[in-house]
């Protein structure tokens, strides 16, 4: 059973929607011992940051989610790839739940390409910097489909995916067994349906 | 790099999709889940769905329309049509769409688009505009295209943007139908004055017509209805031929 973590952002229907396409069980929770009895969790979110990383305080499951990432498979989605990161310089600065080493900054400031628009909105291609499980139904260069301001930096460690927008953009990050998306895999179409179904198979 | 996208669009009255031309003369085409599943299997890469009911009858089974197709189909949905409050946008969303489109509602209530923006993000919001030269300008029309608000075109689309709208969809009444070509005048005149995402809309007739929208810059995407409801133009041709031109497209 997958665990969806509600902490009251973001639409989770399309998520729970594409889960249960793939065949697979999935609960969208808040409470502690349901995330202690799954097998994976998933962190979505939309939204700001520090407005995220406070209602999700506020929920009382940072330990658990601390305590849990240790023992099962983790997937932060867009929003959520970014609460795990260690800090976030969106409206301020904010400390994230820090399970991958680097940054969330704006995109703006860094493009090469001025003509660029932020927040980008649309599909990108993936590239694979690095294989992984993850990875296992899905080609170099498919499309995955992003909403975002903000991204991962001073993350080379972790990153295992980009996408290029004038800069590289992160798209998939990986620590231990903690695994973070930048773009929608549950908007992703095909693709981002088989991104899911790897991770349910991790 | 980030692919331009072709978005069919879905006018549903009375759970059936529907097309005019210059907004009269309204036909029935097909089922609305049907040709869902049809374009995401020819590539689309969005759907917009506008609610052209009036009742409530009409407007429950359009949000049992979208629960079905959010269940099954994993690309992009907006929805606009009848969005007139936050009540709205929440009734829309829960039944699976990511971003919520406003038109006339903004207009008799310009304070939506703040709200909207602050409690669902700019990515929701996206600001439907239908415009029509008058007297040498760009007009504001409200009521599917009916009624001259008297406002500059340019203003109001600023003002949005300005204010929480995250994109725009253009649609020129001047050019809706007419099957020659997007209107690219008032395309570059709004592209001068936003830097949030435009989708074109109103005019596609042939491939072409989608080569050249996509050669000016500061356009995302491109929006049409009948053509592809009436199998004129499949998505998978268009978006190869694009590809083959130059255009980054998802395939």
């Amino acid at each position: 059973m997958i665990a969806i973590i509600d902490y009251g952002v973001g639409n989770l229907f399309s998520l729970k929607s594409s889960l249960a396409h793939l065949g697979l069980d999935a609960i969208v929770t808040a409470d502690a011992e349901t995330i202690r009895k799954a097998d994976r969790l998933i962190l979505p979110g939309v939204g700001a940051f520090g407005d995220a990383m406070a209602k999700l305080e506020a929920t009382g499951l940072v330990p658990v989610i601390q305590e849990q990432a240790k023992e099962k498979p983790l997937l932060g989605i867009c929003l959520g790839m970014q609460l795990l990161f260690e800090k976030s310089y969106e409206y301020g600065e904010h400390a994230g739940l820090g399970f991958i080493k680097g940054e969330v900054c704006p995109m703006e400031p860094d493009l090469k390409d001025k003509n660029l628009k932020v927040p980008q909105i649309g599909w990108n291609a993936l590239h694979i910097v690095r294989d992984d499980p993850l990875f296992r139904y899905i080609k170099e260069g498919e499309y995955v489909y992003y909403v975002h301001s903000y991204y991962g930096k001073n993350c080379t460690e972790s990153t295992l995916a980009v996408s290029d927008y004038s800069i590289p953009v992160t798209g998939v990050v990986k620590a231990g067994r903690i695994y973070g998306t930048q773009f929608h895999p549950e908007k992703s179409g095909e693709t981002g349906l088989r991104i899911l179904k790897a991770f349910a198979e991790l | 790099m980030i692919t331009k996208r072709i978005i069919p669009c879905l006018d549903v009255r009375n759970g059936r999709v529907v097309k005019g031309t210059n907004f009269e003369g309204i036909k029935d085409v097909a089922d609305p889940v049907e040709m869902a599943r049809m374009y995401n299997a020819a590539g689309a890469d969005e759907l917009v769905f506008y609610d052209i009911t009036a009742s409530f009858e009409g407007r429950a089974l359009f949000t049992d329309i979208l629960t079905q197709v959010a269940s099954e189909i994993f690309i992009p949905l907006t929805v606009g049509g009848g969005i007139n409050t936050l009540e709205d946008f929440d009734r829309v969303l829960k039944c699976g769409a990511d971003k919520v489109s406003v038109n006339s509602g903004a207009l008799r209530n310009p304070a939506l688009i703040p709200a909207a923006a602050q409690r669902y993000g700019n990515q929701c919001v996206v600001l439907s505009a239908d415009v029509k030269r008058v007297n040498g300008q760009f007009r504001v029309f409200a009521k599917g295209g009916r009624e001259d608000t008297g406002r500059d075109a340019l203003d109001w689309i600023s003002w949005c943007v300005d204010h929480g709208a995250g994109e725009i969809c253009l649609n020129s009444i001047d050019t809706d139908g007419v099957r020659t070509g997007f209107d690219l005048e008032m395309l570059d005149a709004v592209a001068a004055r936003v830097n949030v995402p435009i989708i074109a809309s109103g005019g596609a007739g042939k491939k072409k017509d989608f080569l050249e929208l996509f050669h000016h810059k500061g356009i995302d995407a491109g929006l049409a209805a009948g053509i592809f409801h009436q199998k004129l133009l499949t998505i998978h041709d268009l978006k190869t031929y694009l590809n083959e031109n130059g255009i980054e497209m998802r395939l």
